[in-house]
């Protein structure tokens, strides 16, 4: 199989075909990360930008890291440090950036739809690394990812999302990958924050959180957004957490071996206690890890569809691609050093 | 200079006519009508109307043509362009400009505008308060002076319900109506698209329909109460409708329209965050279309108005949430329409009742019909013929629509104004006389 999509904007219109595709993809690439030299010439020679219009710790680094280990040149892009701030469209910036000639655009933006509307532009693969309210395709695969390697298959399971479902893209995508995989989802969260269209998505509604827990085999945290109490969406953080903060107590409703996920940043003491978040349970810190080879796993399918689709236009303009020509065959054996072509290695 | 259209049919409501007949125009009047070929011996220009509907003008009673102050989405010379194109011959202007046509000044500059495009009729529509800030009237009896037909803070609601009570009871000693943008901006918390499963799943904060429901019904109660004349702009909701429906049964001098993406479109429009399926009031669901086409049907809603809102593709090309709200919709109005026909929804001459006489009658104009004696304001249309929608080919100066690449039925081929010809897409003609 290959992965046939130029851009990866999000989770839905994904089949489980691809989403498996990509998963094993990234599971082939998490030994990467264990290597003592932890870089492979995959992607030599193509540039990644990330363009990040929101602050970002984990999201931006995991993609940074995840391209530079394929030996990606990657260049990071904050909206406070670029040309927004002079007032330039979001479609200049990509249009300037695309006439660099990068391997992809990794985007982070505040506004649902953003890269779609690059995507428009159509002059290089665009990858959704949070839109607004909208997807957030790679955490949702990292998750999946996560809750496959305790769990295994993921169809059959029972997964609680739990939070701010109305404002969550986490939740979005994650609601999608789930439920394509064959999974059960129940979202909890108080009424304001759980709307109730997302029942057409196959998903439990719970209000109860305790109830809603009640034999899952993992959970699904999601961040509160303190600015949500101005909107009143709840009266304050103390009574929020007073009815969806994942205590001991709480976590006892579930499987006794569930799993607790959550994207981070954390609000300890409000969505999460801190015993639950650092107690054996967790596997936080596993999901960021994965975030990685999730991350390469995406790029590299995404950048090297890009090389098939344009290698003739490269031989028309006098390149060199014999370079390249040997892992045009790209399957999911390439990143395995020893495939590659020779001279490729220790570059 | 004497003009007939002949061996057309012709549509005029207001005599209840719908007959193949020629019509004799003369000094920019419509003389008389008379059976095909009655007018063989008169010395006159002939138009040959074969194959055509003959209407009275049509009449938009909801637009913005953006000038003063927004010359770069549309003037008043291409936005009466766009208007001849579709078959209107006269067009109501909303108060949003730059200044906001909320004093005298402004609205005589806009009717001298107009003047000197000689197109379309073009008649302010005054501010209801000044700045469309919502807080004091503007200088409402100075405007109708100038030649304001109606009072309306479109684009945005009158949240304040004493100033819309007031308005209601000054408005009355003029005989105009308000007509009203039902938005409660608290419900509609900035949304940009209607609130339901699309808004959901793209991640879109919504507007609920309840933001319009309720300002519908609380202006209706402020209709019972003073006995004002509302007009509801752009009805999109099955419970507007409904209101509007049961305020009429009651006696209420309550009025409404529709714009055509609201009978034509669903939210699903907006689908691959297409942001010239973005507009205020948002389009809706299934249901809501359905309730558009109950209401023109029974006759709940009055009139079809394309709140015509061109915007530069600047401010449509950028991200979906700060995307400008509004599509143009002059040039495609009377082919969506005729969809209604095609589908049983309205016959013909309902179709144009509600283009031409019922916005007449509710801005108080003397036109809308073929009568004998009234300025010779009408439209040939071909209700066979189809066309694709291109927004390049677009006479407005914006390319907002929706609508690109649809194919239509339906074809304007002349339209005259005061007896002059505006607009003429004969094939076998040359340019306008």
């Amino acid at each position: 199989m290959t992965f046939s999509q130029r851009h990866f904007l999000g989770i839905e219109g994904l089949s489980r075909d691809e989403l498996l595709f990509v998963l094993n993809t990234a599971e082939s690439f998490r030994e990467i990360s264990e290597r003592e030299v932890k870089k492979v010439p995959t992607l030599r020679g193509k540039t990644i930008i990330n363009l990040f219009y929101e602050s970002s710790t984990r999201t931006r680094s995991s993609f940074e890291i995840a391209a530079k280990r394929l030996s990606a040149d990657a260049i990071n892009i904050s909206a406070s440090t670029s040309s927004v701030n002079k007032g330039e469209t979001l479609m200049d910036t990509a249009r300037n950036l695309c006439a660099m000639r990068p391997a992809a655009l990794v985007l982070r933006h505040p506004a649902s739809g953003a890269p779609h509307l690059l995507a428009r532009l159509n002059q290089c693969p665009v990858i959704n690394a949070g839109d607004g309210t909208h997807e957030h395709p790679t955490q949702a695969l990292l998750d999946v990812m996560t809750i496959r390697e305790h769990l295994g298959d993921i169809h059959g399971k029972t997964v609680a999302i739990v939070g701010d479902i109305l404002h969550s893209r986490v939740a979005r995508s994650n609601i999608l990958a789930l439920t394509t995989l064959g999974a059960q989802v129940r979202l909890i969260g108080p009424p304001t924050l759980l709307p109730p269209e997302f029942s057409r998505w196959g998903a439990e509604r719970h209000t109860d959180l305790r109830a809603g827990l009640a034999g899952v085999d993992a959970i699904m945290m999601l961040r509160l957004q303190r600015e949500r109490q101005t909107r009143n969406f709840f009266p304050s953080l103390d009574e929020y957490a007073r009815r969806f903060c994942l205590t001991v107590e709480a976590l006892r409703e579930a499987k006794p071996n569930v799993i607790i996920l959550h994207p981070g940043p954390m609000n300890r003491g409000v969505e999460i206690d801190s015993r639950v978040a650092d107690g054996p349970y967790s596997v936080i810190l596993e999901q960021v890890t994965n975030g990685v080879a999730v991350r390469m796993a995406v790029l590299y399918l995404l950048t090297t569809q890009e090389r098939l689709a344009t290698r003739d236009q490269s031989v028309a303009n006098g390149q060199a691609v014999g370079q390249e020509g040997s892992d045009v065959q790209a399957e999911p054996s390439v990143w395995d050093e020893h495939t590659l072509p020779k001279r490729a290695v220790g570059q | 200079m004497r003009r007939v259209v002949q061996n057309g049919t012709v549509i005029d409501p207001v005599n209840g006519l719908e007959a193949n007949l020629d019509l004799l125009t003369e000094e920019g009047v419509i003389r008389e009508l008379g059976q095909p070929g009655g007018f063989a011996s008169v010395e006159a220009q002939r138009i040959d109307a074969s194959g055509c509907v003959v209407v009275p003008g049509l009449i938009d009673m909801h637009v913005h043509l953006r000038e003063p102050g927004y010359e770069y989405k549309e003037t008043v010379l291409t936005g009466t362009q766009a208007a001849v194109a579709g078959g209107f011959t006269a067009v109501a202007c909303m108060a949003n400009t730059n200044p906001v046509n909320d004093n005298g000044a402004v609205t005589r500059f806009i009717v001298e505008q107009a003047r000197s495009v000689g197109l379309a009729r073009v008649f302010p529509i005054g501010a209801l308060s000044k700045g469309l800030h919502g807080e004091e009237l503007a200088e409402i009896g100075e405007m109708i002076e100038a030649g304001a037909v109606a009072i309306s803070d479109d684009g945005r609601p009158v949240m304040d319900a004493n100033l819309m009570r007031r308005a209601l009871e000054y408005c009355s000693m003029f005989d105009v109506p308000i007509s009203v943008h039902e938005e409660d901006l608290h419900l509609s918390s900035g949304g940009s698209m209607n609130e339901g499963p699309t808004s959901v799943r793209l991640g879109i904060r919504g507007v609920p329909s309840v933001a319009e429901d309720v300002m519908v019904a609380r202006d209706i109660a402020l209709a019972r109460l003073t006995g004002g004349r509302v007009h509801i702009a752009h009805i999109s909701t099955r419970r507007a409708v409904d209101s509007v429906r049961q305020a009429k049964a009651e006696g209420l001098a309550v009025t409404t329209e529709v714009a055509p993406h609201h009978f034509t479109l669903t939210e699903e429009a907006v689908e691959g965050y297409n942001t010239n399926a973005k507009m205020s009031p948002p389009l809706r669901l299934a249901d809501d279309v359905a309730a558009m086409k109950e209401g023109l049907r029974d006759g709940t809603i009055d009139a079809i108005a394309t709140d015509h809102a061109p915007h530069h593709r600047d401010e449509k090309e950028v991200e979906f949430d700060q995307a400008a709200h509004g599509v143009t919709g002059l040039e495609t109005a009377l082919s969506l329409t005729l969809r209604l026909v095609q589908d049983g929804v309205l016959s013909l001459s309902e179709a144009v009742q509600k283009l031409t006489m019922n916005p007449a009658r509710i801005l108080g104009l003397p036109y809308g019909t073929l009568s004998v004696g009234r300025p010779a304001d009408l439209t040939l249309f071909d209700t066979q013929a189809s066309w694709q929608v291109k927004p390049l080919a677009s006479r407005s100066r914006s390319q907002n629509t929706p609508f690109a690449g649809w194919e239509l039925t339906g074809k304007v081929r002349l339209t005259m104004v005061d007896g002059r010809i505006v607009y003429d897409d004969r094939e076998q003609e040359g340019q306008p006389a």
